[in-house]
């Protein structure tokens, strides 16, 4: 017998050679890993980088002398420190600046005068020191001799460092910080309303026989269709000032938590519904039963045996919807007030008060929290994953005529929730002057004459879609192959999941302001994507990555492992067998992504807010920027046009992948 | 085989084979030597490394260290879509969206046939495989066997030197895969292809391989033609694996000699020195049932080695249709059971019923002595 404990021989591996399909594999998946890595890892890179960098002006880095009235000096050397020690001009805390701060030096000469013949000489003390004449730098240590007129126009630049003043600064500014809580408040609150009614209202569609079960399935998923600040407009016509039901909040306002807590129950709504309807569909009867065969009573089976069948959708589900409520960025602009909560925080810093240090350092608070609920989000699928038995037998509803009707009462108290707010918001469109003149009109369609890019920004909106579609599913779906299906490169398809399970967790603020930092930086060779159709279609196929890669992933690992060894061992190209097998094959998931992508990409507002231009603003935005200036009822206008739009790719998609699985699928009905 | 070639070269050969996966070592040294058209079956428990050396020769996952030669070209390095093989796996891996037809096509497109020439050979394969007018389905429309069928037409179908069968009966029922098995045997000797077949069911290996290799642990326990291995099994693992087989832990005596307690036996020739622990076997069906008056001497129910025979008791009797599963006990095993199959005339012979006293012998050279396994 022979020695087990016998160990590897000397002497070099075997190193196998790769086959020409090795290589081509390997190249695609290199530059599908270029493409992440650009797209996404620098920019945050460079965005992480940007919370960390301070900037102070340092008033000991410049030496300056003084001449009497006729120009002539006596050698004095004065520093603006010393001055400043003097004459206490200047707070320590307000030599604190950002990047593109400046600072005037005039202030320390209490008698300066532009007109006076007094002459300046001034210079930096070492040679990373820099001051504006102008708009023109000066660096070096060579003194500049100035008259009063020109001095008048010097200003100190700040110098930059790196450290954690951004963050100190951020947490000891309570307006800032206490967005934290309001951020944490609302979300926790929006998940435990969103998860109790989605889990009801899946219960019925799955365990009771009531009626329309299709009509509520379809209603359900109605809000993905409309950007999350739909609701808040329709909010703003239910219960805003001129609200028809204002009386119902009893005096409160719907400008704050109220609004952002109800508008996002209803965006968030069909992702909590169908994470929990998937958990309760795939439950097993046999445990029920069981539970009836011990003489369990309903309640209690539904205690020991429906919420621990559940209990893994349940806990996704609420950390989906706490996700996509805390980085939400279009319904608090809309209804939020004077409730700051992170996401908007980041677009105030940015846009409105040109800080992108801060701006970025809200974008890492912000990105902790996401993260977390990311991070336990996919632990628990995982579980539930190995929960999954083959030999489950699904379970059958009774009918219960008291209990039917109760969940056909409650749904329909749902539907008309969700219709509701659409209801108002195309009524709102329609309508001349809310509230005075409710007689029909399209003039809120005249989208040409409002802000926002009108009509144009719809076309915008429309490309972007069909470009993100397209673009996206193919990069999707083909990375996706190259990670499932190559050999060998172990570290490397590591890597590559990890990139590709990174924009899940990126809030689209946040994604949006790091292609501003990466993108906008004019070192960058990408910089002349800047501003063009391009960056928005590769920001938003990088946003919506994850959910598209996973559904390529999951299709892939249907298809039986050993269909490139056997292709190999034809002699068959594997890009041959990609074309012929895998892609016909995975064609229901291919059309998925491309929905997906396509309805999402009408819809974001978060990524893309910091990206458009001029002549790429598009019709999520123009909704933002129509409420914005005061036109919500044509913000409504172009809501429901992405409504409309979204529902027909739907129906569109739904056609097409009927006829088209007719066609490739063909060996899967027969 | 042929013996028009001087030399007989062997047209697989692997030397000194290893295989690490991180600190799990999966092949240890593995050395052998597959003939021109030979069907050779690696046997063993699952993770004993047979799939293991079946894809390293295949080159779908590289071995470590070692080299393989096919057809006296060294393939060690090569990539599988440069080396000469067909291969069958469990599953079947028919592709679902092509028709059978275009399943056993898919190898012979981009290699120099004309579309004609394609067409014919995929009717002849689909002749030979015994489902002529199936063709037009898809593999989701034929029943398990059926797609194995196809799957072995289309690793056939470029007429590689070299046909790997992983596991190919594996999924299947119990009565196709015995059919089947039969029909994959035939094809092989028809064709006369060389052969290496992946199984871990013992039956398959007996009935369908030239050769089979028992692996176990990632090393090569015995190579040999399916009657050596089950008549002389190198080592206990082989012994167990294969068919059933009584270990009665025993003392080592002179070399054709083994002790049970005091009672010596003859056995076989062994090499232990005198008192080694060892280990006794014998298949049950070697025990040889005598009637009471065996030791007599002038009849014809005569004992040949009188050392080897003495009295068990039948404590229990199972019957199994064409033989009789008996427990027989006996003081010089200790507590230890002997399993013994008698055919049922013996047992009418004998009138052999549960707890009644007889006489058994263990021929001595049927009864095999063995190094106790390690751990």
């Amino acid at each position: 017998m022979a020695d087990l404990s016998a160990s590897l021989p000397s002497g070099p591996n075997v190193k196998g050679r790769l086959s020409r399909d090795d290589i081509i594999m390997r190249l695609g998946m290199a530059m599908i890993a270029v493409y992440l890595l650009v797209t996404m890892v620098l920019p945050l890179w460079a965005m992480l980088s940007k919370s960390f960098s301070t900037f102070q002006y340092d008033l000991s880095g410049y030496e300056l002398q003084v001449s009497d009235e006729d120009g002539k000096f006596d050698g004095t050397i004065l520093t603006p420190a010393e001055l400043n020690v003097e004459m206490n001009v200047i707070d320590q805390g307000d030599l604190n600046a950002g990047s593109d701060s400046r600072m005037g030096l005039t202030q320390f000469f209490p008698d300066f005068s532009f007109r006076s013949p007094v002459m300046y000489r001034i210079r930096n003390t070492s040679d990373s020191g820099r001051f504006l004449v102008g708009s023109e730098l000066k660096t070096g240590t060579d003194w500049l001799e100035l008259d009063s007129n020109t001095f008048r126009r010097v200003q100190m630049r700040p110098v930059k460092s790196t450290g954690l003043g951004n963050f100190v600064s951020y947490f000891s500014t309570p307006a800032l910080s206490n967005s934290i809580k309001n951020s944490l408040f609302i979300a926790v609150i929006s998940t435990i309303i969103t998860v109790a009614l989605a889990f009801w209202f899946a219960y019925g569609l799955n365990r009771s026989c009531m009626r329309f079960k299709g009509v509520f399935r379809l209603i359900a998923m109605a809000p993905i269709l409309v950007p999350s600040l739909l609701p808040g407009i329709a909010l703003v016509y239910l219960f805003g000032n001129q609200g028809i039901m204002k009386e119902l909040l009893f005096g409160a306002s719907i400008y704050g938590p109220i609004g952002i807590v109800i508008g996002s129950v209803f965006f968030t709504f069909p992702h909590a519904f169908i994470i929990i309807s998937t958990a309760l569909a795939i439950s097993d009867a046999r445990l029920y039963e069981a539970a009836t065969s011990l003489r369990s009573t309903p309640w209690r089976t539904f205690w020991t045996v429906t919420i621990p069948g559940a209990r893994y959708g349940l806990i996704s589900a609420a950390f989906v919807v706490f996700n996509l409520v805390i980085t939400d960025f279009g319904l608090p602009k809309v209804i939020g007030g004077q409730f700051n909560v992170l996401a908007v925080d980041i677009y105030k810093q940015v846009i409105g008060q040109q800080n992108f240090e801060m701006g970025a350092v809200v974008s890492v608070v912000l990105i902790v929290p996401a993260i977390l609920a990311f991070a336990i989000d996919r632990l628990v699928q995982s579980k539930q994953v190995a929960s999954l038995s083959a030999r489950s037998v699904p379970y059958q509803p009774t009918p219960n005529k008291k209990m039917d009707n109760i969940f056909l009462v409650y749904s329909v108290l749902v539907a008309i929730f969700i219709v509701g707010i659409l209801a108002i918001c195309q009524y709102a469109a329609l309508i001349k002057f809310w509230p005075y003149d409710l007689s029909f009109s399209l003039k809120n369609y005249d989208f040409n004459r409002m802000d926002g890019g009108g009509w144009g920004s719809y076309v915008n909106s429309i490309q972007l879609a069909f470009l993100t579609a397209i673009i996206g599913t193919c990069v999707v779906f083909f990375g996706a192959y190259l990670v499932e299906k190559s050999n060998g490169f172990g570290t490397g398809r590591a890597i590559f999941q990890m990139f590709a399970m990174l924009p899940m967790a990126i809030p689209g603020m946040v994604l949006g302001l790091a292609y501003i930092f990466f993108f906008n930086n004019p070192a960058n060779p990408f910089n002349f994507i800047y501003g063009t159709l391009a960056i928005l279609v590769i920001c938003t196929v990088t946003h919506f990555y994850t959910v598209s890669h996973l559904t390529a992933v999951t299709a892939l690992k249907q298809m039986d492992r050993e269909f490139e060894s056997v292709s190999a061992s034809l002699k068959q190209p594997t890009m041959k067998l990609f074309s012929r097998v895998t892609v016909p094959v995975c064609m229901p998931a291919i059309l998925d992504i491309s929905i997906y992508l396509f309805v999402n990409a009408m819809t974001t507002v978060s990524a893309v807010v910091f990206l458009y231009s001029p002549t790429t603003t598009l019709a999520s935005i123009a909704v933002l920027n129509m409420d914005d200036a005061g036109d919500i009822a044509p913000a409504a206008a172009m809501g429901m046009m992405i409504f409309y739009t979204n529902a027909a790719a739907r129906i569109i998609h739904l056609l097409l992948s009927r006829k088209l699985l007719r066609r490739t699928q063909a060996w899967r009905t027969s | 085989m042929t013996d028009t070639t001087a030399v007989e070269q062997p047209y697989l050969s692997i030397e000194g084979l290893w295989k690490a996966f991180g600190d799990f070592i999966a092949l240890r040294d593995i050395s052998l030597d597959v003939q021109e058209g030979e069907f050779v079956c690696f046997l063993g428990p699952s993770g004993c490394g047979k799939t293991t050396l079946l894809r390293a020769i295949a080159g779908l996952d590289l071995q470590t260290k070692g080299k393989t030669i096919q057809a006296g070209k060294v393939v060690s390095d090569l990539p599988p879509s440069s080396r000469d093989f067909g291969i069958v796996f469990q599953s079947y891996a028919l592709f679902p969206n092509l028709t059978i037809k275009k399943n056993i096509a898919f190898g012979l497109e981009n290699t120099g046939r004309s579309k004609p020439d394609i067409e014919s050979r995929v009717s002849e394969l689909l002749e030979l495989v015994g489902l002529p007018d199936q063709g037009d389905k898809y593999p989701a429309q034929l029943s398990g066997g059926q797609q194995q069928r196809i799957a072995l037409a289309r690793a056939i179908a470029t007429n590689p030197g070299l046909l790997l069968l992983d596991e190919p009966l594996s999924a299947l029922d119990a009565k196709v895969r015995v059919h089947l098995r039969h029909e994959i045997k035939e094809l092989q000797r028809k064709l006369g292809v060389t052969t290496v077949m992946v199984t871990h069911d013992q039956e398959e290996a007996l009935s369908m391989a030239d050769r089979i290799v028992v692996m176990n642990h990632g090393v090569i326990e015995q190579v040999g033609s399916p009657t050596d291995i089950y008549r002389d099994p190198a080592t206990l693992f082989v012994a167990d694996f294969i068919g059933e087989m009584n270990q009665i832990p025993a003392t080592a005596g002179a070399t054709g000699k083994v002790k049970f307690g005091d009672a010596a036996m003859i056995c076989r020739p062994h090499s232990f020195e005198q008192g080694d622990n060892v280990i006794a076997a014998i298949r049950p069906e070697d025990v040889i049932p005598h009637g009471d008056g065996a030791r007599s001497p002038g009849r014809e129910d005569i004992i040949e080695t009188p050392e080897n025979a003495f009295d068990v008791v039948v404590d229990e009797m199972e019957f199994l249709g064409s033989f009789w599963r008996c427990r027989l006990a006996s003081e010089r095993f200790g507590g230890a059971e002997l399993l013994a199959d008698f055919s049922i005339n013996a047992v009418r012979r004998l009138e052999l019923a549960e707890k009644m006293t007889m006489t058994i012998e263990l021929p001595s050279e049927r009864l095999m002595v063995f190094a106790p396994e390690a751990g």
